[in-house]
């Protein structure tokens, strides 16, 4: 979430689109509620009226996977109908900028298409740059080759009639919602998206979301109280797992995972830290080479020296144009790539795309190690459905773990609050809390490393640091303070004097020399010589608009709404004086700022604003969106590896044989695999359905903590789809009889729910009908309780994340 | 008089107190209030976060006299500022993830082509996990790419998860599993 929980309920107009909130993450709903209650409207977007919906101002429903066309007409209105920020999205984002001549888009592809390699050359979509080599900018928007000038070109195909066709939305329904949404370009109103997986798990999820984000940015909703990009996380600590990146492509803090091509950490820091040629943009980026090897000098502590490069060869590197992501490394699995595999605190066999290619791939392994709580479908796969455990070779080690009120430590909301635990209690008989697992496995390998005279390049396990011990036990103090980052020897910096083991009070004063730690740069300032700011308990905002900037602590440097600065005009001045995030009250002489001021939230970073209180433009300002190398928010995103701009595809696999806006039928360069359990059927008979899957509030992912507790497995027992009355109708199936459902890759047994809450789609003149299914379930308990809707999902990816298409497939219905 | 919580959902004939009460036509108010001090007067409380999704709704442990021992109750947080002592189905159901027979408590392994589990000692299960690790490492580590190039990455071993530990613990996961050389490293944020 670019703002957070308690910041929903300043805002005037709440979009619920690719998540189910009340549902899924309820306590969230409070702060919907709140909202609605100050006169805020809630609309809610949906293939199924769900427990969101019962309380939306206004619902429609949508076909799963045509998000794109829904949001994209949304752009048009707003576009034909002149509700856009004008004075933000000409000085803040990059609208104003000139694209270059080698951007061009025809019939469903952008520029630098190769056919062969199924991948873009994204240099095509470049700007034009001055002499100086600073981006030329039009900031009245009107050159044809502006990007704002190319926005409306691209969107002005999504009209109503033919969004209408595709999604199956009624154009009145549409009309409405974008009405209703766009009213919060006003300045001093605010609108915030809250997604979930119901957009990312799609060929085109992060063009969904890039798509609401160009909504957001034209609206002037970034930055602003009430407003954002809100991605409601699932998982406690999935922020954190991220930001710590446990992901193949980035190293803590999202720096990136060195290739192949860079042999050394000159050659790595060159290629990732970004240069700019205006100086009034901060370029954050440029400070690259002080969080890496900040970073390297906590993985290897006084071992990693400057003669060394800090370690940095010590580490893997990738193979170029390689893909190491969760789909790759189950095909890989699959296909028999590896002896062993580690499977912490996680159910593959149930959560994955595809999950009979996965229980396949484990039955390839030499070993596995499987950490939880509970028997699960991984850990016993050995004795799941079809298969035969005398020819399962696999040596399983499961190993009991602690639960979260076992251990001490902390976890990161998806606001991004780093909230500190406590032990309550102690695990039962010998389950360990998983940070205990690790240092012990740590210490065996180190000890295996050190004392085997032929091991392979021992360097690496010998020298990494691993004394987050006291008295044998992990110490989640001694991991957070390193995180967070030690002055290495005595040292002034930015004029304060600190010593040698003085903890680091923040990432402004990290250095590139060797002289500071830090286990991840946007946690620094996290656990500082003021103390474990996480643990925090103040329940005083002084903010007047939610903050509480005292209670826990949040990424970065405490602030907690981010992009603050577009929420100022150039002056300094909050658009909305209701609910200021930041304001600056820098002294003023003769019309001038003389002095530096910025009061409320942390801004995001401290320069004076771009313009003094007459009007004159300041030199010594940065533009607002700091994290990027030219300072503008991308309405037009040249990074992503589909286009930059968002265009309807169809989900790999959907019920028509062409649609509206191209001749493209699905995304062209979308991930799929050709393993002998990879088959995607679309427009086929024999799966005229579209399917999706989704949660209930009782259940938690594949279930593993929750099928095993009374109350909630007695409140939903047991694996079930939900279908429209007219669906059960035509195939004979009444309420609460069991059938089965099947895609091309698999089927499981549930039991029928109809419902209205599914109603049919007019696509294209076709009735499309869809159902829904959760995940929560697997065979290894309850006993006929069903087994994972992931059975019948594809191993598809969107080409930027990878993330399988599981919100939007392929199947059939028939009685049990 | 000594009541505990399920006795007196046991005189009152049903979990949803209130309605129940009132049919009883009897005054159970003591009853409830001194219900509710036993949990007060002799537990110790403990702050923590709900594990579940990510709004880290605020909950308090309350744990018997000697501190860590057994979960007694485990509710909603008044003083913390996103849920205000609010909780849903499954954080309000988190003393049953605590207190569950369902547990695995004992390292368990499973040998090749066996039909069982059985029971080990941590000594041995890291022991002997030590030295498949080492092996399968030191028989697919790559020093160099067919290029040429240096790459040191270890091709024979993959690990997940996980979004459910703590913030400490998945920087010591990324640790060991890169120092490893292992570059196959994804968790449930991917999905």
């Amino acid at each position: 979430m670019t703002n957070h929980w308690i910041d929903i309920r300043n805002s005037d107009c709440i979009l619920i689109m690719g998540s189910n909130a009340a549902e899924n993450h309820p306590i969230s709903f409070k702060w919907v509620t709140e909202a609605m209650k100050r006169g805020g409207k809630l609309i809610s977007v949906d293939p199924r009226f769900t427990r969101t919906s019962s309380k939306a101002d206004f619902y429609t429903a949508l076909r799963s996977g045509t998000d794109i066309a829904f949001l994209g007409g949304m752009i048009k209105y707003i576009l034909d109908n002149d509700k856009y920020f004008k004075e933000y999205v000409a000085e803040y984002t990059n609208a104003a900028f000139i694209v270059a001549d080698d951007y061009d888009f025809n019939d469903g592809l952008f520029s630098g298409f190769d056919a062969e390699k199924r991948k873009y050359d994204k240099s095509k979509w470049g700007f034009v740059k001055d002499a100086n080599g600073v981006s030329k900018r039009d900031r009245t928007l009107q050159d044809p080759r502006s990007v704002f000038q190319l926005i409306k070109k691209h969107y002005s195909r999504y009209d109503l009639d033919t969004v209408s066709a595709i999604t199956g939305t009624p154009k009145e329904d549409l009309a409405k919602v974008y009405e209703m949404y766009s009213a919060t370009g006003l300045q001093g109103k605010a609108g915030t998206i809250m997604y979930a997986m119901g957009w990312t798990q799609h060929t085109v999820g992060v063009q969904n979301i890039r798509t609401m984000a160009i909504i957001q940015l034209l609206l002037g909703n970034m930055g602003v109280a009430g407003g954002g990009v809100n991605a409601l996380r699932g998982e406690s600590n999935v922020q954190g797992s991220t930001d710590h990146c446990i992901l193949f492509h980035i190293w803590p803090g999202y720096l990136k995972t060195p290739k192949a091509s860079q042999p050394s950490l000159a050659a790595y820091n060159k290629k990732y830290t970004p240069k700019t040629n205006d100086p009034l943009s901060a370029n954050w980026w440029g400070n690259y080479p002080k969080y890496s090897v900040s970073l390297l000098k906590s993985f290897f502590g006084d071992k990693g020296t400057k003669a060394n490069d800090f370690g940095y060869n010590w580490l893997p590197k990738l193979e170029d144009g390689k893909s190491y992501s969760w789909l790759d490394l189950f095909d890989a699995m699959y296909r028999g790539e590896f002896t062993g595999f580690f499977a912490w605190g996680q159910n593959p066999a149930g959560s994955g795309a595809n999950a009979n290619k996965t229980r396949d791939g484990l039955a390839k392994l030499d070993w596995m190690v499987n950490v939880n709580m509970f028997d699960n479908e991984t850990g016993s796969f050995w004795k799941g459905p079809g298969m035969d455990p005398k020819k399962i070779k696999t040596e399983v080690f499961f190993l009991p773990c602690a639960n979260s009120m076992e251990k001490e430590g902390s976890i990161t909301n998806s606001g991004r609050w780093m909230q500190w635990r406590y032990k309550a209690a102690n695990p039962p008989a010998q389950a360990w809390p998983d940070g205990q697992i690790l240092m012990k496995l740590g210490k065996t390998l180190k000890y295996l490393y050190k004392k085997d005279k032929n091991a392979v390049f021992p360097e690496p396990i010998v020298n990494l640091k691993w004394d987050y011990s006291t008295h044998g036990e992990f110490d989640p103090h001694k991991m957070a303070k390193e995180i967070n980052g030690y002055f290495l020897k005595d040292i002034t910096v930015k004029g304060k004097k600190f010593k040698k083991g003085d903890l680091v009070p923040s990432f402004a004063y990290l250095k590139a020399d060797g002289s500071t730690s830090s286990g991840n740069w946007l946690y620094c300032n996290s656990y500082t010589n003021k103390g474990n700011m996480a643990a925090r308990r103040s329940t005083v905002d002084k903010s007047g608009i939610g903050l509480y900037s005292n209670w826990s602590w949040c990424w970065p440097v405490n602030r907690r709404i981010i992009y603050n600065r577009a929420s100022v005009d150039k002056q300094g001045n909050p658009w909305d004086k209701k609910h200021p995030v930041i304001q600056f009250k820098g002294k003023v002489e003769n019309g001038k700022y003389v002095s530096k001021k910025w009061v409320g939230d942390v801004p995001d970073g401290g320069w004076y604003p771009m313009q003094n209180p007459d009007g004159t433009d300041r030199k010594d300002t940065k533009y607002p969106f700091i994290m990027k190398p030219e300072g503008h928010a991308h309405v037009f995103g040249p990074g992503r590896a589909d286009g930059p701009f968002s265009e309807h595809y169809e989900p790999i696999e959907c019920p028509v044989k062409e649609q509206p806006f191209s001749g493209q039928l699905t995304n062209p360069v979308a991930v799929t695999y050709s393993t002998n359990m990879d088959v995607y059927k679309s427009d086929d008979p024999k799966y005229p359905i579209v399917a999706s899957t989704y949660r209930v509030c009782e259940h938690w992912q594949t279930g593993v903590m929750t099928r095993w507790q009374p109350w909630l497995l007695e409140t939903e027992p047991q694996l079930f789809v939900e279908m429209s009355t007219q669906l059960a109708g035509s195939k004979g199936i009444k309420n609460g009889e069991m059938v089965v459902v099947e895609s091309a890759r698999g089927k499981v047994k549930a039991v029928a729910v109809v419902t209205i809450r599914f109603r049919p789609f007019d696509i294209q003149g076709k009735t499309v009908h869809q159902v829904g299914l959760p995940w929560h379930y697997g065979w290894v308990y309850p006993k006929d309780g069903g087994d994972s809707a992931n059975l019948l999902t594809p191993s598809a990816g969107d080409p930027n994340t990878r993330i399988p298409e599981t919100k939007a497939f392929m199947v059939n219905i028939r009685k049990a | 008089m000594n009541v505990t919580r399920r006795d007196f959902f046991k005189i009152t004939g049903a979990s949803a107190a209130g309605v129940a009460v009132m049919g009883l036509g009897l005054d159970l108010k003591p009853f409830k209030s001194h219900a509710q001090t036993l949990k007060l007067r002799f537990a110790k409380e403990t702050t923590s976060i709900c594990c579940y999704c990510a709004v880290g709704c605020g909950v308090i442990c309350s744990t018997g006299e000697a501190g860590a021992g057994k979960i007694i109750n485990v509710e909603g947080d008044p003083d913390h500022p996103v849920n205000e002592g609010a909780l849903c189905a499954k954080g309000a159901g988190l003393s049953q993830l605590a207190n569950n027979e369902n547990r695995l408590t004992t390292p368990m392994y499973r040998a090749p082509y066996s039909s069982k589990w059985q029971k080990v000692s941590w000594d041995w299960a890291l022991w002997t996990i030590g030295k498949r690790v080492k092996k399968s490492r030191d028989a697919s580590f790559e020093h160099k790419n067919s290029k040429g190039q240096v790459v040191n990455r270890t091709n024979g071993i993959a690990s997940v998860g996980s979004a459910a530990l703590d913030n400490e613990e998945c920087w010591l996961i990324q640790g060991l599993m890169r120092a490893l050389g292992l570059v196959y490293i994804e968790h449930q944020a991917r999905i």
